[in-house]
């Protein structure tokens, strides 16, 4: 799971316009709520237990800290800001030499994360462990043989695909309707086994990102956007004028 | 041996995906900047067809690269076949379309080769003898110029739309097709993959639709909807949303704009209450006219309005509807 600057956040560059500056507020990356909860239904179904891992500095606790609460069982969070920096290979090398020595069958991802968007981690960490993999996964059944999963596709198509175990899929929004943390919950996640991993621990498993981000940047408008202004009766008006004269609807 | 560009062309079912056209643009834009060749590929079971499609626009060669385990799809053959493929003919810098499919197996093959993909592009740059790729970040609100830290080959995706299809280069004469057979051995595949299939009868394709009132999660409730109707309906319009609504089920899927919906390009969008996230805006960017209705002014969605309002759409929309009414009245 990721947490990532909260979607309404305003962003703001730092100095060397590299990266933003972290004083912004954070939240879970959304599809990973929903990988959660696929995770957590899953259990419901067929028994088992639920681990949830994270990399970020201290304050990525709180995306462990509200799964545990919503049913997870164990957390495992690498803890260090310079985890922010890594890319997804480094990512996923990191979390590949800290779950070492488990025994998962399933490992979810989101489909992609809101802040950096790639889509990769997931299919990455499947490459390294030498697992089966399918992305952006809509349902998830037990089978005889393993699992049948429901890929989306494109333009509304689907496509059940039947795989072994262990695997490794990116799971996508809609999948399943996203539940609150009891205060039981709340209450209960305290107790629950919460594993630090400092980065000394997996430095080893990276070697330096395969890629940079060079500058980051507001994006340059190619729009000219013409804001329209004043109070509501008026900007309808302007609205009407405009569909009218430019787009040609009315 | 020049140095090569490698367009990875996506076929479905033996059809070639149109999108891929705009991934050779790419290659013949980023060929002629730096003076490398540009090649194609096409992946799958008797495609040689699709690989002669594809070499009738400008490159220099076009590989069929051909197995029958390549049929249906799976990213362990994709990515085994590629793998095989690139070591063989080590383009510099392979370039693939941002889709489904391909978001499905190319971090896999990169990783296998020990390489990374810098993944959803809209555009490059050369700077001196670097070239640097420009991706959107946190939702559209930021772009990235990223370079590669490591040695060729260097894989790329773009994004929906980033170039134009249309505007792809006819060559001289066609390319010269060539096919690679390839070996995949027995245990590599590990997913059984069945036939692909259209959910629920589609009862409506917004793709006909010339003018498109879209909601986001500013509706805030699904009983608000009626409002985003009314308009639409004002208009001579369809109603459509953005993932979110359709997850939560207020509208049926087929309402759907954006990567996983469908994409339009109509004369009129109007977008209420959407904050212009990525996934969404590949889906209806090509619009002829956009107007977008958002309370946050640095609402992603302004980047790609024509018109823009910031304000709430619960005020906006009611005095919107009588407007039209009224100016539909009087003709």
């Amino acid at each position: 799971m990721k947490q990532v600057p909260q979607k309404d956040a305003p962003l703001k560059l730092n100095e060397t316009a590299n990266w933003i500056r972290e004083d912004v507020s954070y939240e879970v990356n959304e599809p990973d709520a929903y990988a959660l909860e696929e995770a957590l239904r899953q259990k419901e179904k067929h028994g088992g237990e639920v681990a949830v891992i994270t990399s970020g500095p201290a304050r990525a606790q709180q995306v462990l800290r509200e799964a545990l609460a919503k049913g997870a069982d164990r957390a495992i969070h690498l803890e260090d800001s310079a985890f922010v920096g890594l890319d997804a290979l480094s990512t996923a090398r990191v979390f590949a030499a800290a779950i070492k020595g488990e025994q998962f069958d399933l490992i979810f991802t989101g489909l992609q994360s809101d802040d950096f968007g790639f889509a990769q981690t997931g299919v990455i960490l499947a490459e390294l462990l030498g697992w089966p993999h399918a992305t952006i996964i809509m349902q998830i059944e037990k089978t005889e043989t393993g699992i049948r999963v429901k890929r989306e596709l494109e333009a509304g198509y689907f496509q059940y695909v039947d795989m072994p175990l262990p695997a490794v899929l990116t799971i996508q929004s809609g999948i399943n309707k996203l539940r609150y943390a009891t205060l039981i919950g709340i209450k209960q996640a305290k107790n629950k086994p919460l594993r630090k991993v400092a980065l000394a621990e997996v430095q080893p498993a990276i070697s330096g990102n395969l890629q940079k981000i060079e500058r980051l940047y507001v994006p340059q408008k190619t729009k000219n956007t013409e804001f329209l202004e004043g109070s509501a009766g008026e900007v309808a008006k302007k609205l009407v004028d405009k569909l009218r004269n430019e787009a040609r609807v009315i | 041996m020049p140095d090569t560009i490698l367009v990875v062309a996506e076929q479905r079912e033996g059809k070639l995906n149109r999108v891929s056209w705009e991934t050779v643009t790419a290659g013949q834009a980023l060929a002629s900047q730096t003076g490398w060749t540009l090649e194609a590929a096409v992946v799958g079971s008797g495609i040689s067809g699709i690989a002669s499609e594809v070499a009738s626009r400008k490159a220099a060669k076009v590989y069929a690269v051909e197995s029958p385990k390549l049929e249906p799809y799976t990213p362990d053959a994709f990515a085994f076949a590629l793998k095989q493929f690139i070591e063989s003919k080590q383009p510099k810098l392979v370039l693939m379309p941002h889709t489904y499919q391909v978001r499905d197996f190319v971090p896999k093959l990169a990783t296998a080769m020990g390489r990374t993909v810098i993944s959803d592009c809209v555009g490059y740059k050369k700077e001196g003898d670097k070239l640097v790729f420009t991706r959107q970040m946190f939702q559209g609100k930021l772009a990235a110029d990223v370079s590669f830290g490591c040695e060729p080959p260097w894989f790329v995706t773009f994004q929906n739309g980033a170039f134009r299809g249309d505007k792809v280069e006819t060559g001289a004469a066609a390319a010269r097709v060539e096919t690679v057979n390839v070996e995949i051995g027995d245990g590599v595949i590990r997913n059984r993959p069945q036939e692909v299939f259209k959910e629920a009868k589609q009862a409506v394709d917004l793709t006909q639709a010339e003018i498109i009132v879209s909601v986001g999660r500013g509706i805030k409730e699904q009983k608000n909807i009626e409002l985003a109707r009314q308009l639409a309906e004002a208009l001579g319009g369809e109603i459509a949303a953005s993932r979110p609504i359709c997850d939560s089920g207020w509208l049926p899927m087929d309402r759907q704009i954006g990567s996983s919906g469908q994409t339009v390009a109509p004369k009129l969008y109007l977008a209420l209450g959407i904050s212009g996230a990525i996934q969404h805006i590949v889906g209806m960017k090509g619009a002829r006219t956009i107007i977008a209705v958002n309370k946050d002014s640095e609402a992603p969605i302004f980047e790609i309005a024509d018109y823009a309002v910031v304000g709430n759409l619960f005020d906006i929309v009611p005095p919107l509807i009588e407007e039209v009414r009224k100016a539909k009245a009087t003709g």
